[in-house]
């Protein structure tokens, strides 16, 4: 299976609120707001580094998490904030004119 | 005999700081204004934005039942089934076609004001809004809420900016609310007066009249959930969600619950 890249969308506005990081989408001003493993796969979202390594450097190292079990609740969340274009998902590293 | 050419009629609406002057070759139409926005307005005021009104027969002018916004080439449209208006605001004019109703221009300039408004930092909420004691307060939440009978059940002091859409001004010192002439139920509009804002409150009804905290992500998401706007712009967009958390920073939120009866506002002011 193909690795995935995921880059953050320029078409959202994020903050950090009240130590929560808030991010809303200006395609249908939905509103998320991201726990602390959320907000490390949005952060580590440069369109560069395949999701399976963010996964095991960001997730199983600082959250103490299964590979596998962290890759696939990852990718579902990661799928949902791309259907709000809150990122953008590919099977090719992702430019930083695309974003 | 030939027709007789109408001289255009012109004046000036102030809401917000915001001075907006309509002209129409309609006397039935400015008599509508007048009537619509007598304590706003303000003919001496040096207009930001200027519109010309196009007075149509009553009907359908265009097919959206919904307001529709657009923004292309340095202009905005926007359409809803009883007008259709344009504006450039790089050039800070612009076009209404419209009968010669309320209902069409006050779509417009609420659309209007929430835009040029989000570019300064400022925001339209859905809110009933009120001075006490020379500082204002919001009531936000959506209809049904009880916007409209916290303004009912306002004692003698309390004076009315609005309970439906109220009109916040960042300042150098925090937040202004201005009065509109934006009336929901009550059917009247506010008192054309500004106060520094003192709190926003986001209004549940309950079994008793109660106070309390919201975390900081709960109150940018109810006074998000409560402005007014419509662009899908990214920078606009951007602009109102840094604008609510701004606020939010600056400005107590609490959830006020009440019974509803009027011992409410001892906690207000």
């Amino acid at each position: 299976m193909s690795p995935l890249y995921i880059a953050r969308s320029k078409s959202v506005a994020a903050r950090m609120v009240g130590g929560e990081m808030m991010i809303m989408s200006a395609r249908d001003s939905t509103l998320f707001d991201l726990n602390d493993t959320a907000s490390a796969i949005w952060r580590a979202a440069d369109g560069a580094t395949p999701l399976h390594e963010i996964v095991k450097r960001v997730l199983c190292a600082e959250f103490d998490v299964a590979p596998e079990a962290a890759l696939q609740d990852t990718e579902e969340f990661v799928k949902e904030l791309a259907g709000h274009g809150i990122l953008l998902v590919s099977e090719e590293p992702i430019s930083r004119e695309a974003k | 005999m030939g027709e007789v050419a109408l001289e255009p009629i012109e004046t000036t609406i102030e809401i917000g700081d915001m001075p907006i002057l309509i002209r129409t070759d309609s006397p039935e139409f400015f008599h509508v204004l007048v009537h619509r926005y007598g304590g706003f307005v303000n003919a001496a005021a040096k207009p930001l934005f200027e519109f010309n009104v196009e007075i149509v027969p009553p009907g359908k002018i265009t097919d959206e039942e919904e307001v529709r916004l657009s923004f292309a080439e340095g202009r905005w449209v926007l359409e809803r089934s009883d007008f259709h208006a344009e504006w450039s605001a790089a050039l800070g004019s612009g076009t209404i076609r419209q009968a010669a109703s309320p209902y069409a221009i006050d779509s417009a300039m609420r659309i209007l004001h929430s835009l040029l408004l989000a570019r300064q930092g400022g925001l339209l909420v859905h809110a009933a809004s009120a001075v006490r004691n020379g500082r204002a307060f919001l009531f936000a939440g959506v209809s049904g809420a009880g916007k409209t009978t916290m303004v009912r059940l306002a004692p003698p002091d309390v004076t009315l900016l609005t309970d439906e859409i109220s009109y916040l001004r960042k300042t150098a010192n925090g937040y202004t609310a201005f009065g509109t002439p934006f009336a929901g139920e009550l059917a009247r509009a506010g008192a054309n007066v500004s106060a520094p804002l003192a709190a926003l409150y986001l209004l549940a009804k309950g079994g008793e009249n109660m106070v309390e905290p919201v975390s900081e992500t709960d109150a940018v998401r109810g006074v998000l959930e409560s402005v007014l706007f419509f662009a899908k712009d990214p920078e606009l967009v951007g602009k109102v969600f840094e604008s609510a958390c701004e606020l939010v920073r600056q400005v107590p939120v609490q959830r006020l619950t009440f019974v509803p009866d009027a011992q409410v506002w001892e906690m207000i002011g």
